[in-house]
């Protein structure tokens, strides 16, 4: 009874909160816009029959994303904006969080406290903080000059570069904790029986070292890629308006547009892109949760 | 005893430089004299005082720390009780939904959560403002609270637990007793967690907010757009000041709670010896 009760409350706010929402996201990309607050015709009139009503849905909206090429590209633009980055963020993780599993064992909760320290520090603050760095009268281009590597200021600021950059960054963090989990937990006695049976440094890192940390790497590409696919903050502030992005083309048609049910199928159709990565990041944890046990 | 090799040292450092350096610039240029960002004209704290006149901005500061409250609590508890059910209460009709549910809004686009949210509330005919952004703020962060919470029960023994309840305490009194003083540290930063979630917050705060709630990340978003100014740079500066002092804070007396802990579970099993 008491379980019950326990089990119930987070569960049921969940429901309302985050689960039925979808529901109403899709009924109303079947809908069509009006003008009318909110803009768009009822989601439900229980007037209507269920055959009615199954007859009323229309895929008007998908139809139109699918025609017009700024939706598609800013989907594929997206994934791969997303994907390149994730794969840089990778890369440039792996050697930190190598390095603080490998740091003396007394210095490692400092070094993972100052990881997780600019994650804190607002999202928001942290991509404005590289708009004064990556403009073309910024101070990385102020800097270069300086030194006399280039002799005119790049221009990195509204390209794709700059969004790569931006990702990176805000989702560094996100990739070295759980390597940094994985490669720490590695017996070290693996790599040593590895170097007395002969094997060269490179060799037990990939035959051993890698392979052991895999479930970091898939924990850290899911919690980089999947959000950065959606992601608005970055691109809007950075990309400038050649860089295309399907949660930038979200925000524009709901709040540029006011087109509620074109952004709502924008949302369904994103979040279908999105399914298979959610569901094996799902999977990942639960698997590594038992393994915890 | 391991010591740094010398390309772990310098992965390290130049990591460290690159999480670091973008943050640290915009601090010294906050203190800027000049108004143009690449020029140098000296230190000043003006930048500062005029915050202070800016009476939209400290509005909207307001708004966002009683959101933050309000929602960081509200997550705590209900992120706390969903950590409890996921580790304790064994299995359940609809217990792999529940887990769907607690791990998507993680990684959940937030363009996508704030949308849905914006559409349930209208739906459900809310007028949409203060309490509509601390219901959707609430509903994101108790899932990262869930997470933290969750890492702490799987870490700690349950002998104990067992221990009071074969001693005659009630389910309660064991989790209020025992329990709850266990996960405390893991229960405190789940809330330091919630809030700066919230403090941060664009994306979801300007879906699910109406008229006369705005937030601050909102009020400085606007103004980015307009362009890099030495006012967002000294406001930032404050933020990033306040969290990282509540952080260390935090760390540090987790840590000596922790250690508090051991010593005292030490010393009960010394006693039992």
């Amino acid at each position: 009874m008491r379980r019950w009760l326990l089990i119930s409350v987070p569960y049921l706010w969940l429901l309302v909160f985050f689960l039925i929402p979808f529901f109403i996201v899709f009924k109303i990309s079947l809908s069509d816009i009006a003008t009318a607050i909110p803009p768009y015709t009822p989601v439900f009139d229980f007037s209507m029959g269920i055959g009615e009503f199954i007859s009323k849905l229309d895929f008007e909206n998908y139809r139109f994303i699918f025609n017009d090429s700024l939706y598609v590209n800013s989907y594929f633009s997206a994934l791969k904006i997303a994907g390149i980055s994730t794969v840089l963020t990778l890369l440039v993780a792996y050697p930190i969080a190598y390095g603080m599993a490998r740091a003396p064992k007394e210095w490692q909760p400092t070094l993972v406290m100052l990881v997780i320290l600019p994650f804190w520090t607002s999202f928001l603050i942290r991509v404005y903080a590289w708009i004064g760095i990556l403009k073309k009268e910024g101070l990385l281009n102020l800097f270069l000059m300086n030194l006399g590597v280039i002799s005119e200021p790049l221009t990195i600021m509204n390209t794709p570069l700059a969004v790569y950059i931006g990702i990176i960054y805000s989702y560094l963090p996100f990739m070295i904790l759980p390597l940094y989990a994985s490669l720490e937990k590695i017996n070290p006695a693996l790599l040593e029986a590895a170097a007395d049976l002969g094997s060269p440094p490179w060799k037990s890192f990939w035959q051993v070292t890698f392979p052991l940390s895999l479930p970091g790497v898939l924990a850290g590409c899911f919690l980089v890629f999947i959000p950065a696919t959606g992601e608005f903050v970055i691109p809007d502030l950075l990309g400038g308006s050649d860089t295309l992005m399907i949660g930038k083309t979200l925000w524009g048609e709901f709040f540029g547009n006011r087109d509620w049910p074109v952004a709502s199928a924008v949302a369904v159709v994103l979040l279908l892109v999105l399914v298979i990565p959610i569901v094996m990041f799902q999977s990942n944890q639960e698997k590594e949760r038992e393994a915890a046990r | 005893m391991r010591r740094f090799s010398w390309f772990n040292a310098t992965s390290i450092a130049l990591g460290f430089a690159f999480l670091y350096i973008p943050i640290l610039l915009l601090v010294i240029y906050s203190f800027n004299e000049s108004k143009l960002v690449t020029v140098w004209g000296g230190w000043s704290t003006k930048w500062y005082a005029s915050l202070l006149q800016n009476e939209g901005l400290l509005n909207a500061a307001w708004v966002t720390l009683r959101v933050a409250i309000l929602s960081s609590t509200l997550a705590t508890i209900l992120g706390t009780l969903a950590a409890i059910v996921l580790v304790r209460a064994g299995r359940f009709p609809g217990r792999t939904l529940f887990s769907g549910l607690i791990f998507a809004p993680l990684v959940m686009p937030e363009v996508i959560t704030g949308l849905s949210m914006l559409l349930l509330f209208v739906a459900l005919n809310m007028d949409r403002g203060f309490w509509t952004v601390v219901i959707a703020h609430a509903t994101f962060s108790m899932c990262f609270a869930a997470v933290v919470v969750q890492a702490r029960l799987y870490d700690f023994d349950k002998s104990v637990e067992e221990a009071a309840m074969d001693l005659g305490a009630t389910q309660i009194q064991t989790f209020l007793q025992v329990t709850l003083p266990i996960i405390a540290p893991s229960v405190i930063s789940a809330w330091l967690l919630s809030f700066t979630l919230s403090l941060d917050d664009l994306v979801i705060a300007s879906f699910a907010t109406g008229p006369g709630a705005t937030t601050l990340p909102m009020k400085i978003y606007s103004q980015v757009r307009l362009g890099v100014t030495p006012e967002i740079n000294a406001i930032s500066t404050i933020m990033i000041g306040l969290v990282t002092i509540g952080v260390l804070v935090a760390s540090y007396s987790t840590k000596r709670a922790s250690q508090q802990q051991e010593r005292e579970l030490k010393a009960v099993d010394a006693g039992a010896k």
